[in-house]
């Protein structure tokens, strides 16, 4: 363990436009623990990912994975990151082996290590008996712990999940939330999920920053959030006290095409 | 379980040296290429269909004009043996100028983001992508080569010159493929993609030596054969495969100089497609 935070954000800002997606927000996430991003579509967590996982530059403010800066040392911070997108990415075309055998190369694993790097996380996520068969005939559970085995290989210091059980239905929301409890035991590896679902967030984090319209209204552990506002609370009760309730978006457009070709592609 | 975190290898350095970032390079280009032939293998329905197209070519457009006698080939060569390159050259095309859908679709699936998230520098990974799409138009240019020379082509089966012919293929798809992502870093959307990709693939095409020499071409319009890469990559094919002299340095040159050019481009405009 070390004293270096996993991710720190100072200030950080994007824009699409006029619409402030990320609007100053400040946050820490500690080595070792699992942080929760919360908030409904439109909140800024996909974005806030992107910039963490380099995808953007930020327009204001830093944002440093275990003090290596995300705009100037690029191909450092990935090295160190696991990613798991929001959308169902595999590539259905190969087997289940052949999508975690392109990430060893991808992420440079020497050659004599590949394939029990590719056989480890897929045995780890449950998936060595169906790691010869397309991934095209897997279940949306099934994909998502290839997805989390892709994100392995590299061994990640980080492993970032951005809505990891969006359309998924509830059994295969508990073989992901099983997984990842499990990676979190045998690994301590730190973890930064983003969710729309408060009771997941509720059984996986240690922490929790509560987001709205691109900012951190509500920062802490979950448990210490529902006791600041009283007994039997719950952590949509914390939600709704630090917003205006009525006030939460529905969702874009291209968020609900996302959930709903996520929900589509599972069956 | 071997998937305790671990700090970054020493190997990941804040300025690599030329010899680490050539090494990586060709790991993300081998890896594409390789997953590329792995789905061929794993379903091959797209080559058989994509074979009908210029088995058509061949046998309507092919034999008709053999028989009419309407096109002057260069030291009198039969018709089907001057087109079959052509035709060879157009089918690699087709499936390479479409191939910035399947980055959108890639964008649309998340596939994108998360390759874009690995220590693949972006000109890396539109390298890749772009010689995958040759190795799936050097499955085509095989087909194309067998049905040929079944209806009587005569080629020659020089090894070297049929590395040489699939070393041509892949650089031209590198290029068509990688205008095709450049393309799509523009528009965005597939159908625009598909619109734009259906207006320009024909007239590449018949602005090219493909079907007939430039000189028959107006002379207003010639030039648009001289700086197509569609007419280098036959000229290459033609010499390689069935002996009409034509300079492969300049063809390669030509083809190599326009396909940097152009992974260039597309690299600079694949962010978009991330945001």
């Amino acid at each position: 363990m070390t004293d270096t935070p996993a991710v720190e954000c100072r200030e950080l800002a994007y824009a699409f436009g006029t619409l402030r997606a990320v609007d100053g927000i400040s946050f820490d996430v500690r080595a070792g623990e699992v942080f929760g991003l919360l908030g409904p579509n439109g909140a800024g967590k996909t974005t806030t990912i992107r910039i963490l996982t380099t995808l953007i530059d930020p327009a204001e403010g830093t944002a440093e994975i275990f003090g290596l800066d995300t705009t100037h040392h690029r191909m450092q911070v990935r090295q160190m990151l696991g990613y798991v997108p929001q959308q169902l990415s595999i590539d259905g075309q190969l087997t289940g082996y052949e999508n975690v055998w392109m990430f060893t190369r991808l992420f440079d694993v020497p050659r004599r290590e590949r394939r029990t790097r590719a056989e480890d996380a897929l045995a780890s996520m449950g998936l060595a008996d169906a790691a010869g068969r397309l991934a095209a005939t897997y279940s949306g559970g099934m994909i998502r712990r290839l997805e989390l085995a892709q994100a392995l290989v590299n061994r990640p210091r980080l492993l970032i999940l951005d809505e990891p059980t969006i359309g998924l239905d509830p059994v295969a929301r508990r073989s992901v939330w099983e997984r990842v409890e499990q990676l979190r035991g045998e690994t301590g590896m730190t973890v930064l999920l983003t969710t729309h679902y408060m009771e997941e967030a509720d059984a996986l984090c240690d922490r929790v920053a509560l987001m709205h319209r691109g900012r951190i209204r509500a920062m802490g552990a979950p448990a210490a959030l529902k006791d600041a506002l009283g007994p039997g609370a719950t952590l949509e009760d914390v939600f709704a006290s630090v917003t205006d309730d009525h006030d939460i978006d529905e969702g874009s457009l291209r968020d609900v095409r996302v959930a709903r070709r996520t929900a589509g592609r599972v069956g | 379980m071997s998937v305790l975190p671990a700090a970054p290898p020493a190997a990941w350095a804040e300025r690599p040296s030329v010899a680490v970032r050539a090494r990586r390079l060709w790991t993300r280009v081998a890896t594409m290429s390789l997953a590329e032939l792995r789905k061929i293998r794993h379903d091959r329905t797209e080559l058989y269909v994509r074979a009908i197209q210029p088995a058509l070519w061949l046998l309507i457009f092919g034999v008709t004009f053999s028989r009419i006698h309407a096109v002057p080939t260069p030291n009198g060569i039969p018709y089907l043996d001057y087109l079959s390159p052509g035709i060879m050259a157009q089918s690699a095309l087709f499936i390479a100028i479409f191939y910035g859908i399947q980055i959108i679709w890639e964008r649309d699936f998340g596939i994108l983001t998360k390759l874009l998230a690995t220590p693949t520098p972006r000109a890396a990974l539109v390298t890749g992508k772009s010689f995958a799409a040759g190795v799936r138009a050097t499955s085509q240019m095989v087909v194309v080569l067998i049905l040929s020379a079944i209806m009587g082509v005569s080629f020659d089966w020089n090894p070297l010159h049929l590395l040489a012919a699939a070393a041509a293929v892949v650089i031209a798809s590198a290029f068509f493929s990688s205008l095709s992502m450049f393309i799509a870093g523009l528009v965005l959307t597939r159908e625009r993609l598909m619109g734009i990709g259906q207006a320009i693939t024909m007239p590449l095409f018949f602005a090219s030596n493909a079907l007939y020499p430039v000189a028959l071409m107006p002379a207003a319009i010639r030039w648009l054969a001289y700086v197509n890469p569609l007419s280098y990559e036959v000229a290459a094919l033609r010499t390689l495969l069935i002996g009409l002299p034509s300079n492969l340095l300049v063809d390669f040159a030509a083809l190599i100089g326009s396909a940097i050019v152009a992974i260039a481009a597309a690299s600079s405009l694949l962010g978009r497609l991330a945001r």
